[in-house]
């Protein structure tokens, strides 16, 4: 299945922050051929850099995906709405869908929580970017001892979210929500979004708290969350700690930052980096599959 | 002179005086009370608004739809308001609050972030509510930009934009700026809603109706974030006096004011201490007084410090979190260098 080169085809629809930003991501990958960066703005800088970079670009959107030859697995970036057109014209066409907005048309996933689910989906949701922050930590006590309850609080720069993600605050808090019961193993989950516009601009940063039983094994579920941020960090290198997870009342609090790598936004950007990071190891895996199917 | 809407705010944004533990009994006897005064909206809720009550901020003692229908059956007049922050407030919330009988809707934001709000502003415009573009902490950004956000409230179909000055840091000629870009830029009424840590609120109440905002906040005996809001019965006073229409009666308010007291009682009423002081002055958000106090308490480092490098830090509302993390981090150095 895989191209002449044994590269993988690919192409990103959606040129706003999240799309340019993974396009770095895929010209430094050598399992992918960058084939195609669609948009619906001429005027847009994803399109432009694109461009520049030497890559095909073309402002009709879905469109252009479709006609476009040799393209294997498409990187959605656009919005909820328009992501729920494209995902029937792109499975139709036979085209693996990485979904990065937050319309969960297939299932969820967050590599470090559930990589498995996504093989044998031809369309695979990555809910948000404070859910791929998050969602992992909540797992990680939830292995240990059950959560009653899962809260979880993004903070974000204003310059890192477009457009997009602004217009689809709705879904990105409810979808989020969701991802921590199902995903996370909270039987109630409540995720709160906040958007600093500081300058300079302040790095990702999430809090989690769990509330959990008076007799839980403190010290087992400090050990699973620092295990778990340990394997976050083998694809998001930027993940650490800034308050060492701890137990205040009926709850446990951790506090997480994420800076980006710097492809295209400056490393504060970390909400970018964690998605796509955990949309190329998706991808990754899946052309894995499919070299061995 | 101006003929002025009040809406009092004290079972909202006094929640975050009382640790957000306003219960139905207290929001019901409160709303009856300012409805016989003749205050025109009456917000209620948690001091984040729908979906608040959480970890993060603080838990309330009954949900958001028991808050509410205490405010809505034990009113005749008066219009029950709730604030909605997009990211804290879902929709299912908003359904719930016009189901039972919210009028108002107060769609709030940080004042840079108007974009964020097209969503639930057009939800609550579907479901029939009186909706408000709020902009919360106006005091942090610059006239012009204020005016602009405002500008895309209105696009979204606000049908007011509510300035909300949460660290009770401007002055009045500041406001004064504030609201006249604001009044210039958008055909929607203008409203004010202003904290009290430097001692102006009032003041600062008078400088924005002389601009023209006609919507203005206040909260009985003062209860709100910080040094708290406006005092609804001084602020009623004192726009009566300036000859500006306002429909409570001054008695009535005064009863307001007198059985809500009675209501929270023995809890404090607002008063300009060390710390609120220092917050209006380094531009530090209200809402942040109790988890200041409480974290420098708790985690043993000097409040002072705290609210300086909360206020370098320019943490907006709803950073709950950061208060504990600087807390902990001036705690440990303040041991090192001891």
């Amino acid at each position: 299945m895989s191209a002449h080169n044994g590269r993988i085809g690919v192409a990103i629809i959606g040129s706003g922050n999240i799309g340019t930003d993974l396009m770095y991501k895929v010209r430094k990958n050598p399992n992918f051929e960058m084939k195609l960066m669609a948009g619906i703005d001429p005027e847009s800088e994803g399109l432009s850099r694109a461009r520049e970079l030497g890559y095909e670009a073309s402002s009709d959107g879905i469109e252009s995906v479709l006609a476009a030859e040799g393209v294997q697995i498409v990187f959605d970036a656009t919005s909820a709405k328009a992501h729920q057109h494209h995902a029937p014209r792109l499975a139709q066409a036979g085209i693996m869908a990485i979904d990065l907005t937050p319309a969960k048309v297939g299932p969820s996933v967050v590599p470090s929580v559930n990589m498995g689910r996504g093989q044998q989906a031809t369309n695979v949701n990555l809910i948000s970017c404070a859910a791929q922050a998050t969602v992992p930590i909540v797992y990680a006590v939830s292995r240990v001892t059950p959560v009653k309850y899962a809260e979880i609080v993004a903070t974000v720069s204003s310059r890192s979210i477009g457009p997009g993600t602004r217009q689809n605050i709705e879904e990105f808090t409810h979808t989020t929500q969701k991802a921590l019961e199902e995903l996370g193993g909270a039987t109630r989950g409540k995720a709160l979004v906040v958007i600093n516009p500081a300058d300079p601009p302040i790095k990702m940063r999430n809090t989690v708290y769990a509330v959990i039983d008076d007799d839980a094994d403190d010290e087992a579920i400090k050990s699973s969350i620092l295990a778990m941020v340990e394997e976050v960090r083998r694809y998001v290198p930027g993940y650490i700690i800034t308050v060492e997870p701890f137990r205040r009342g009926d709850h446990f609090m951790i506090g997480l930052e994420v800076s980006g790598a710097g492809d295209y936004l400056p490393s504060y950007a970390g909400n970018l980096d964690i998605i796509n990071a955990a949309a190329i190891a998706i991808a990754e895996q899946h052309a894995a599959h499919r070299e061995t199917a | 002179m101006a003929d002025i809407t009040f809406v009092d705010v004290t079972l909202r944004d006094g929640n975050h005086t009382y640790r957000h533990q306003l219960t139905p009994q207290i929001i019901s006897e409160t709303a009856r009370a300012l409805d016989e005064a003749g205050v025109d909206i009456i917000e209620v809720g948690h001091g984040d608004g729908l979906g608040g009550s959480c970890v993060h901020v603080g838990r309330a003692p009954a949900s958001d739809e028991a808050l509410l229908r205490a405010a809505t059956s034990s009113v005749k007049e008066a219009r029950i308001a709730m604030l909605v922050v997009p990211g804290f407030g879902v929709f299912p919330d908003l359904e719930m609050a016009a189901d039972v009988g919210v009028t108002v809707a107060r769609v709030a934001t940080h004042c840079t972030e108007a974009d964020t709000t097209e969503q639930h502003i057009r939800k609550c415009r579907d479901l029939g509510l009186f909706t408000v573009g709020y902009l919360i902490s106006v005091g942090m950004t610059s006239a012009e930009k204020l005016a602009e956000e405002a500008a895309k409230m209105e696009s979204y179909g606000a049908q007011y934009v509510n300035l909300a000055e949460s660290q009770g840091h401007l002055t009045p000629k500041e406001v004064a700026a504030r609201v006249r870009a604001v009044r210039q830029a958008v055909a929607i009424p203008v409203g004010f809603h202003p904290h009290n840590n430097l001692g102006l609120a009032i003041g600062n109440i008078l400088a924005a109706v002389d601009e023209g905002a006609s919507y203005i906040d206040g909260s009985l005996k003062g209860f709100g974030g910080g040094a708290g809001n406006a005092q609804t019965e001084v602020a009623i006073a004192a726009l009566k006096r300036a000859g500006h229409q306002v429909n409570a009666d001054v008695f009535g308010i005064m009863d307001a004011a007198a059985t809500f007291e009675r209501l929270v009682s023995p809890h404090p009423m607002p008063i300009i201490d060390n710390n609120s002081l220092l917050m209006g002055y380094a531009n530090v958000y209200g809402g942040y007084i109790h988890p200041i106090t409480h974290a420098a308490e708790e985690y043993g480092c000097d409040p002072r410090e705290l609210v300086l490098r909360l206020g370098e830090r320019k943490v907006v509302a709803a950073q709950e979190d950061v208060v504990i993390e600087e807390a902990k981090r001036l705690a440990k150095h303040q041991q090192k260098s001891a």
